[in-house]
């Protein structure tokens, strides 16, 4: 049988927030950069989505189905293309409409939810799916959970939601000498089928395309599928995973990117045995080799493939903590502008602006940081989380009193300086 | 008098000090020559300008401010000394690689009025000498009785002064080189601070504290060196009225996040009172060296939902922060003086400060506490947040003592020690 080459790309725009100050706690809820979203997006938009989605559209039009590839985009940049820039989805509805794409489920919010809670993970795939099929008219049936974090138990948590296929990193201290091309399984649940990313290969293109230091520089479609025919004898199939901005906004236009993603599929079609497949139709062509063993969670971020450039310092952990510490109540309460605004707050961005790792991978991290520094980014946060705990706080007081009947207006929920200290003269 | 900024660009307690003082000493007619570094930056390096002092500007009210232009007359030294400066902070910034924008960003964190001209050399201490330099010319083509230098950068300028005119020298010390830096000192700036309080013939010290300092630590003859407390001048004060959007009590301390102010027990104690009260709030605002590491702390001890950072503030926003807080924490290692405490009490909050701090001297209600003992000082925080009383009284009595505290009689003292360094006693 052909082996399979796998494209997935991650389509995310995280709500940036703005600078949120001391003084606003209390009195402003109004968290996010509005203006800043929309700029990028829309900046984005016409660099990478709407000149590769024509490539892409085109592309499967002229190799009549022998051409495919995958998106995940999260619920939130789908938000963000409906409310800023709706030709954006209507060029992946039409990349959609050829079956020829498929659209992986992940979380709503491009959260790190799989980590602390279940529940919440699990209500935001629902979400997602649910979005996915409102912009985009297709359901999805493959998973990759945000940044492709993956454990054990998030493999099993996935396959109880009824997903058999699921992607994540090839990470080389979970894979050892065993190799990313083939496919391997949960190892709870061995109907979970785990496609894993061939990072070299990815990273090929998603990171060393312009890197003129590199000394296969220039990369053209024909060295790259001579590449790719290398690696196709060890194996059934190579996944090449990465964030679609890689195409015209990380490697702008004038690297030649878009050139060679036009040349590719001729070249890998005419030198290679491999055949375009997405991830859904691999997995159910291909048999499992082996369960694969991760204990602790692994992801394709950074040097150390771990959970460490979101949760690696106290900082994050704090803030990370004190989000979920509010779950129960902000659920409980029903509000849907307070759910709405504690999911933008569980976007994984947020955290990794937190990070302190400057040394493996501190281009990559300064390229998507707004914030100068990890401790700016953290107070910003906080500042916006004390706010949000503040309603959290007001809501469930609401609601204990409506509980117990309670007549008589709600105590004015912020009072000025002067009435504070008459309140105190009346205790005494 | 060589001082520091002037109206309206008072950034630091200096300022207002030097500020403060001139009008204390105007009312008693002492005349007064005031003699200020300030960078503008175009203007001729080599020349001083004299300012006319009607040009300067004054946005306060003033009831006799004709009699006190009459007797201040302003002279502005080019040069960009800045307060609060210290020769490695001073190369960091006026380093080869430095750019204005970079400049701009320190001028806000220690709020100087001052532009960065770019002429000059990168080395402070050349700096604090061309200062002098300038000083003795100013010295020369004037006339005057006695001369006032506040502080080590214009220690040597005072020197310079002194040599040229022959008139007694009186130096002014509102912090010492441990205050800033604790045992670790810089050896260059205590040797000029030595020097100038040697060549002194009178050294006046903001509490007994610093007097302490200034006799043990640099071996100054204790009968020159006299305590004048500082006062506080709030002609201008103004409550400003504030929105707040929380319900639980806040509390404050504001300065710089630096060794000497003691951030670290505020934190300390904080975490200890959110053990017991919940509807409490922890604001540190201000920035310094000590920040980052501030805040890692607090994301340890997991309290960070209840404790923030508003980094530097400035103007109205220091008033905003006061006019939020319901206790005021100010926890020094080693404070001269320190007049924040004055402006918290002045707005009507209860005020902490440390047992170490020049101002503990003067004031009898405040609750004062030893700088290390997070326990006395998270006591002290958890009281006035839940005893009603305590608060009140120690607001009351705070706002009094406040009161009590004038520039005319701190000038009045000081007057004496310039009519005993004149007559050589």
């Amino acid at each position: 049988m052909e082996k399979s080459l796998c494209f997935y790309f991650q389509v995310h725009q995280p709500d940036r927030l703005r600078l949120y100050r001391f003084f606003d706690i209390g009195n402003d809820s109004n968290y996010f950069d509005d203006f800043a979203n929309r700029t990028i997006l829309n900046r984005v938009a016409q660099r990478c989505y709407l000149p590769m989605n024509a490539i892409l559209l085109e592309l499967v039009k002229k190799y009549k189905g022998k051409f495919k590839v995958a998106f995940s985009i999260s619920g939130v940049a789908l938000e963000q293309f409906e409310k800023y820039n709706p030709a954006v989805l209507d060029s992946f509805r039409k990349l959609a409409d050829t079956g020829c794409v498929e659209f992986l489920a992940e979380t709503y919010s491009h959260s790190l939810a799989s980590l602390k809670s279940e529940k919440e993970f699990e209500t935001q795939v629902k979400l997602h799916a649910k979005a996915v099929k409102k912009y985009l008219g297709v359901t999805p049936t493959a998973f990759r959970n945000t940044e492709l974090i993956y454990s054990d138990t998030i493999g099993e948590k996935v396959a109880s939601m009824g997903y058999n296929v699921m992607l994540t990193e090839g990470a080389k201290h979970i894979l050892g000498w065993k190799s990313p091309n083939y496919i391997y399984t949960n190892a709870i649940n061995p109907r979970l089928k785990l496609l894993l990313k061939n990072f070299n290969l990815s990273d090929d293109i998603a990171f060393r395309f312009s890197d003129r230091s590199n000394p296969n520089w220039p990369l053209t479609s024909e060295k790259y599928a001579d590449w790719l025919s290398k690696s196709e004898g060890n194996g059934d199939i190579i996944n090449l995973f990465m964030d679609y901005e890689t195409f015209g906004e990380h490697q702008s236009q004038s690297t030649g990117i878009f050139e060679f993603m036009k040349a590719l599929p001729e070249a890998v079609l005419s030198r290679t045995n491999l055949k375009f497949r997405t991830p859904s139709e691999a997995a159910g062509l291909h048999q499992p080799v082996a369960p694969l063993h991760v204990p602790f969670a692994i992801s394709w971020a950074d040097e150390e493939r771990d959970t460490s450039a979101w949760l690696g310092n106290e900082l994050q952990n704090e803030a990370f903590n004190k989000l979920y510490a509010q779950q129960e109540r902000v659920i409980k309460s029903k509000d849907e502008a307070l759910i709405a605004d504690f999911r933008k707050l569980q976007e994984s961005d947020h955290f990794y602006y937190m990070c302190t790792k400057f040394f493996s991978d501190g281009a990559v991290h300064k390229y998507f940081n707004p914030y100068d520094t990890p401790y700016e980014a953290f107070i910003n946060y906080m500042n916006v989380l004390s706010d949000f705990i503040v309603r959290v706080d007001r809501l469930s007081d609401k609601g204990k009193k409506a509980a117990v009947k309670e007549s008589g207006k709600e105590p004015a929920a912020a009072r000025s300086r002067k009435s504070s200290t008459k309140k105190t003269t009346a205790k005494k | 008098m060589f001082g520091w900024e002037f109206p309206p660009h008072i950034a630091g307690g200096l300022g207002t000090a030097c500020y403060g003082l001139t009008k204390g000493l105007a009312k008693h007619d002492v005349e007064i020559l005031f003699v200020m570094p300030s960078a503008s930056g175009d203007e001729d390096q080599s020349a001083v300008k004299i300012v006319n002092a009607s040009d300067v500007p004054f946005t306060q009210s003033w009831s006799d401010m004709e009699s006190f232009l009459n007797r201040v007359d302003f002279l502005k030294v080019s040069s960009n000394l800045v307060p609060y400066i210290d020769p490695q902070l001073y190369s960091e910034y006026a380093g080869s690689a430095m750019t204005r924008s970079e400049y701009e960003q320190f001028k806000v964190k220690y709020g100087c009025k001052y532009r960065f001209s770019g002429k000059y050399g990168v080395n402070l201490m050349e700096e604090v000498a061309n200062y002098a330099m300038v000083a003795a010319t100013i010295a020369r083509e004037n006339t005057f009785d006695v001369i006032h230098a506040h502080d080590w950068l214009t220690y040597a300028a005072g020197i310079a002064a002194k040599r040229v005119s022959g008139k007694p020298l009186v130096i002014h010390v509102h912090a010492t080189e441990f205050d800033r830096s604790g045992e670790n000192v810089n050896s260059q700036v205590y040797n000029i601070e030595r020097m100038g309080m040697l060549e002194a013939d009178k050294v006046i010290t903001v509490s007994n504290l610093t007097r302490n300092i200034v006799i043990n630590k640099y071996g100054i003859d204790p009968k020159k060196v006299v305590t004048v407390h500082n006062a506080v001048d709030f002609n201008e004060f103004k409550q400003v009225d504030v929105h707040r959007g929380v319900r639980d009590k806040i509390i404050t301390f504001l300065g710089r996040i630096t060794f000497q102010k003691g951030p670290e027990y505020f934190i300390e104690a904080a975490a200890k009172v959110l053990k017991k009260v919940s509807d409490v709030r922890f604001v540190m605002a201000g920035s310094g060296d000590l920040m980052n590491r501030s805040i890692r702390r607090v994301a340890q001890l997991g309290i960070a939902d209840r404790f923030h950072f508003t980094g530097f503030l400035r103007g109205n926003d220091v008033k905003r922060m006061f006019a939020y807080s319901d206790v005021y924490v100010m926890p020094s290692v080693s404070e001269p003086f320190g007049i924040s405490p004055l402006e918290a009490m002045k707005s009507n909050v209860p005020t902490i400060i440390s047992k170490q701090s020049g101002v503990a001297e003067v004031l009898k209600y405040a609750i004062k506490v030893d700088f290390w003992d997070i326990d006395a000082m998270a006591d002290a925080m958890y009281g006035l947040l839940t005893y009603p009383a305590l608060s009140q009284m120690s607001i009351r009595c705070g706002v009094e003592e406040v009161n009590a505290l004038k520039w005319e009689n701190a000038a009045l003292k000081i007057k004496d020690v310039y009519t005993a360094a004149i007559n050589g006693n």
